[in-house]
């Protein structure tokens, strides 16, 4: 897998460089972004790209901890509704990110942090595109502030 | 003694904050609790209590013990520092008061729990009598007066006025600093107010709960009463009661891995949570009945038989008002007090 | 009520004479007239039981361990309690066979810390009269309204119809008329109306008070799980004290969450927190999002329908619907 640096994160910006932890389904999005880096089309690096066996194995203490640790944006990519490996999972996991992120937004953190998209194995560019735009809006988001733990500030 | 009109109240704890940090029962959503003092803090100096105990104050709920910086092979150990400058906490209740002595004696006797004492030493405790018991109070059972709570200042609040009165060295130190917004009184105000507050005190419905029967020849009696069985039969193994309670002591040490060193802190546990003194091989208290007795067995036996007899509690009254089920200490002495008398 | 408590009393003379039950779980009286405590009463001690105006609790988690235990026990549900009742039961938390549930009548519960809150200190005896409540203290005569004491619970009460029973004390067409009309969602309505600092702030003011204690969960009849994720020490999550903001956040969300789409709305989280942290606020913004996006649901009505969050339609909305539905910004 090659990724590319973000030239626009890194070196102009240096006093942010938003950290972004992607949790990906190992049948289609893990397979999608090998594509992008295959097809030589770029994504920031500081994507930090964590595989999962289905989008519905992960549970919302996954997506706090990954803010705990010092995310500041998470996203979660899944095959596209029906096309589930496993038939169903990615349709548990749609309610239950729908939830989880509303209660955030009532908690009052920027309803920008959190994403979710489908991205199939076939599809680097989409990958690519929304690894790109979500990277964005975490940079005008600024640096996540209401939902970190000091003690793991470096 | 000396005296100062109520609404001015907020001069006094003004210019104390501007010299050191000043706690005082401050209202936060709803809740009153000991905070910092600034200058558009809802002070709450009616309410019998803070939901937390002052010991908060000295013995606060997670501390930093140490910090462990991992480079390559080397281990760096940082220490925090420990209390340096004098800090005020006002409003402290007779029986928080009491408390700092039961504190004590767990803390400051060999070896030295150095975190605490410094707190200790740089803390100085402005008391205020009490002037309006509720009836969930039994500080009486202790022996404690209420209207004449222990501290390094004591204040009395009467009828718009405040009364302040130094009691130690470290009062006296405060009251220099302080006395100028102050006038002289007789303390007429403070006598009345003793007699009609303690007039209360005999009224109050737990003030004859019957400690004789908690005494060391007991322990093994009291240890194998059936009663615990069935005053712990509903016990949701919450920590509610130890949380709020100005005399719980007990803590856990664990560390935490930030991702770029370690955190050694220590925190409040409770005897009444599953994993209290977990050991490799496990627990040694398996069922809820035997922690629940751990409590109270501590407070009413084990404390008192190594501590000349002194309690560790001070009827305070939190877990009575606190307890999602109403169990409380107040129901263990009356439950296994009165065999003594079969 | 002293009618009904003693109609009570009878009846459950009758079922363990009668050999239907061997033990009872109920309340008897604590230190003060509103302490009212969980007991498990037999043949011996059932004069003792009492019920009254403070048994607000629900008791419905005990089932989980007394249905444990050998013999049958006597389970006594108001209104609200069925709906734990139900979900418990859907979920195989206890056994059905060792459980026999008196649907019991309810008009309201108090609140004992409503009534500090009005300034009533140093209670001694609480009488109702219709409408008023009238308290005995240590300073004087107080009185105060029974709606503005009742537990929250029954400000948004679910009505008076028993969902789960073997047997009614009072026929389901005698039933007292109970209090509520409240919308329940109103307090939520009004925070996703607020601004998204306002919100942060507002909750924030709320869970930085928590103390962990545990007591919200500890007592909530949908959390029953055996070993919390917050008790294993080999989650990464353990904890004991909310050493970080993050914690408070972290814990209160998970605790919500958790029980999503299986939270009956019984109160017991705020009721229970020495704090008094609205929790329920936390609970009622998943029912209400579930009822929104999935359609309307009660968790505890009945014993088959599937819960929302174990459940699915191709066409659910996808959760950028937050981007678009969110609270104000």
């Amino acid at each position: 897998m090659q990724v590319n640096e973000m030239n626009a994160v890194n070196t102009e910006e240096k006093e942010f460089a938003p950290l972004i932890v992607a949790f990906c389904c190992n049948w289609c999005s893990y397979a999608g972004a090998d594509l992008a880096g295959s097809s030589r089309l770029s994504y920031p690096a500081n994507v930090k790209i964590i595989r999962v066996p289905c989008s519905c194995r992960v549970n919302p203490l996954f997506i706090l901890r990954a803010f705990q640790r010092g995310a500041d944006g998470v996203i979660l990519c899944g095959c596209h509704p029906g096309d589930c490996h496993y038939s169903t999972g990615n349709y548990y996991a749609r309610r239950r990110m729908t939830l989880l992120f509303s209660m955030l937004d009532y908690l009052g953190i920027e309803r920008g942090r959190t994403r979710v998209e489908w991205v199939s194995a076939a599809e680097g560019a989409k990958f690519s595109e929304t690894m790109n735009s979500f990277a964005e809006t975490i940079h005008k988001l600024g640096p996540n502030r209401k939902l970190r733990d000091l003690r793991c500030e470096r | 003694m000396l005296k100062l009109a109520l609404e001015k109240a907020n001069d006094l704890f003004a210019a104390i904050a501007a010299e050191e940090t000043l706690y005082l029962p401050i209202e936060k959503s709803g809740q009153i609790d000991f905070y910092p003092y600034e200058t558009d803090a809802k002070v709450r100096l009616d309410a019998l209590h803070t939901v937390k105990s002052a010991k908060d104050l000295f013995f606060p709920q997670s501390e930093n013990l140490m910090e462990f910086k991992m480079q390559g092979k080397t281990i760096e150990i940082k220490e925090p520092k420990r209390a340096e400058e004098d800090y005020v906490i006002f409003g402290v209740k007779a029986c928080d008061a009491r408390s700092f002595a039961i504190l004590d004696r767990v803390f400051l006797s060999d070896p030295v729990d150095t975190y605490y004492q410094s707190r200790r030493e740089h803390g100085v405790v402005v008391a205020l009598a009490c002037s309006r018991p509720e009836e969930t109070c039994f500080c009486n059972v202790f022996g404690i007066d209420a209207t004449e709570p222990e501290g390094d200042v004591v204040t009395w609040i009467e009828d718009g006025i405040l009364y302040w009165e130094a009691k130690t060295e470290k009062g006296e130190a405060l009251t220099t600093k302080v006395a100028a917004l102050m006038e002289e009184s007789d303390g007429a105000g403070v006598e009345s107010q003793k007699t009609q507050v303690q007039a209360i005190m005999e009224k109050l419905p737990l003030r004859g709960l019957d400690l004789t029967r908690f005494k060391k020849d007991e322990l093994m009696n009291i240890f194998n009463d059936q009663a615990w069985e069935q005053l712990s039969d509903h016990c949701l193994g919450c920590g509610t009661c130890t949380f709020v309670c100005p005399t719980c002591q007990c803590y856990d040490i664990r560390d935490y891995d930030t991702g770029n060193g370690i955190q050694r802190y220590r925190c409040w546990d409770s005897c009444m949570y599953r994993d209290f003194t977990m050991m490799a091989h496990g627990n040694n208290r398996k069922s809820q009945v035997e922690r629940f007795r751990q409590r109270f067995m501590h407070k009413l036996v084990y404390y008192p038989n190594n501590n000349e007899g002194i309690f560790s509690c001070v009827g305070c009254g939190r877990c009575v008002s606190k307890c999602p089920i109403s169990m409380n200490i107040a129901k263990v002495i009356k439950t296994l007090g009165v065999k003594a008398h079969e | 009520m002293r009618e009904i408590n003693e109609m009570l009393q009878n009846k459950v003379k009758e079922l363990l004479d009668n050999g239907t039950v061997d033990r009872v779980i109920g309340w008897e009286a604590g230190d003060f007239c509103y302490d009212m405590a969980p007991a498990m009463f037999t043949k011996d001690n059932v004069d003792e039981l009492l019920y009254n105006g403070f048994c607000g609790a629900n008791q419905s988690k005990y089932l989980i361990s007394e249905s444990q235990k050998e013999g049958k026990v006597l389970t006594l549900l108001k209104p609200c309690d069925t709906y734990s009742f139900n979900q418990l039961l859907k979920e195989h938390r206890f056994d059905r066979e060792k459980v026999y549930a008196l649907g019991i009548p309810c008009a309201g519960m108090l609140d004992v810390e409503k009534m500090k809150e009005l300034g009533i200190t140093g209670i001694l005896g609480i009488s109702e009269e219709g409408d008023t409540i009238k308290v005995k203290t240590l300073y004087g005569e107080k009185e105060c309204k029974k709606a503005d004491v009742l537990l929250e619970r029954c400000k948004v009460c679910k009505g008076n119809e028993h969902k789960a029973y073997d047997e009614l004390l009072i026929p389901a067409e005698e039933a007292p008329e109970v209090p509520g009309g409240a919308d329940r969602f109103d307090l939520v309505e009004k925070l996703e109306a607020m601004s998204e600092a306002e919100r942060f702030d507002f909750w924030r003011g709320e869970l930085s008070k928590c103390i962990r204690c545990n007591a919200c969960r500890n007592v909530c009849p949908a959390c029953s799980c055996r070993t919390c994720v917050f008790d294993n020490a080999n989650s990464g999550v353990a904890a004991k004290a909310n050493v970080d903001s993050f914690e408070e956040n972290m814990f209160h969300i998970i605790r919500a969450f958790h029980v999503a789409g299986r939270c009956t709305d019984c109160g017991e989280c705020s009721r229970v927190c020495p704090q008094q942290i609205p929790l329920h606020l936390l609970n009622r913004k998943f029912i209400k999002d579930i009822d929104e996006f999935y359609g309307e649901f009660q968790a505890g009505e009945d014993l088959e329908t599937a819960g929302p969050l174990t459940a699915y339609t191709q066409e659910d909305c996808e959760p950028g619907i937050v981007m678009e539905k969110g609270g104000g910004m």
